[in-house]
């Protein structure tokens, strides 16, 4: 198959790129909301062992 | 050696995607059989080598875990092949797109290079059900490490096989009779490589820090509201010891 001009194949090759860095995004998108819930459960935690100490002490 | 901070690796690794990207549009020369279109090779290729070889380190991991029994190799292992299917997801999503340009169609069922990846691709999508349907942990790291190891046997052996397989539609980068890439093309090629396995190793310690926090985190959680406190932990992901992020 001939080349495809640049206007045509323009459009394919960027959909590739943009598939990989959509991709890339995703998934660290998903960490991050991971990474968030690590962050608020470490909030309770943290309450959790001031009410203990305020309770002991 | 001193493995960087993961801060570190990770601006180095966009340091090196964008510089590899920039190489791509602005110093590679367009190829003169294909034309602009074959500026995807320098995403699709570095792509597949990462997902093919981080298959074969998840299975060195596995083996690895095997012999010592140590949780964080299961997890190594775990992670590792986690990662190399969403690569392998963007190579069969990246390829497809350049096999429409290229040949007219999305897929071509008689290539044997397309069909031999598909068919890795698809023996590891099974990896997670096989880990899911285990409740035991021993025996569900023990089974996947069993998995990991016959399968990254297999990707070699795949790879010999397909390229002795004629006749070929698919390009052959590194083995045509005049040398393969020119000078320019080779170099961006091989930065394109680099920036893609240091994206996949900067990804693998990111994942492996996550799951090592959460195990942490687990942890102080029982010791904090007593061991009667529910354990949440993921039932296919393995419990990572948190002294180690590096892979």
């Amino acid at each position: 198959m001939p080349a495809l001009p640049l206007d045509e194949a323009g459009k394919y090759v960027a959909a590739a790129y943009i598939v990989f860095v959509g991709l890339i995004l995703v998934y660290v998108a998903i960490m991050a909301a991971k990474l968030q819930r690590i962050d608020r459960e470490l909030g309770e935690l943290a309450k959790i062992a001031e009410r203990t100490r305020s309770r002991d002490g | 050696m001193k493995v960087p901070s993961l801060r570190v690796q990770s601006a180095a690794t966009v340091a090196i995607i964008v510089t590899a990207f920039a190489l791509v549009f602005f110093y590679a020369p367009l190829d003169a059989d294909q034309g602009f279109i074959q500026k995807i090779f320098y995403l699709h290729v570095p792509l597949a080598i990462c997902a093919l070889g981080g298959f074969v380190v998840a299975a060195v991991h596995a083996i690895r875990y095997l012999r010592s029994r140590d949780p964080v190799h299961d997890a190594r292992a775990y992670v590792a092949i986690h990662l190399s299917v969403i690569f392998g997801v963007a190579v069969l999503i990246t390829g497809s797109i350049w096999a429409r340009a290229s040949w007219g169609k999305w897929w071509v069922w008689d290539e044997p290079t397309l069909v031999s990846f598909l068919i890795v691709f698809l023996l590891y999508a099974t990896y997670y059900p096989l880990r899911y349907a285990i409740e035991d942990r021993d025996r569900q790291a023990r089974y996947a490490s069993v998995f990991a190891i016959m399968a990254g046997a297999f990707v070699p052996l795949n790879f010999a096989a397909v390229r002795l397989a004629e006749p070929l539609v698919h390009p052959r980068v590194f083995a045509t009779a005049n040398g393969g890439l020119p000078g320019d093309m080779r170099l961006t090629f091989l930065i394109c490589l680099a920036g893609m396995a240091l994206l996949w190793l900067t990804l693998v310690r990111f994942e492996l820090a996550a799951k090592s926090a959460s195990a942490r985190l687990a942890r102080l959680r029982r010791a904090l509201e007593g061991e009667s406190a529910p354990a949440q932990r993921s039932r296919i992901a393995p419990a990572v010891p948190p002294r180690t992020v590096s892979s």
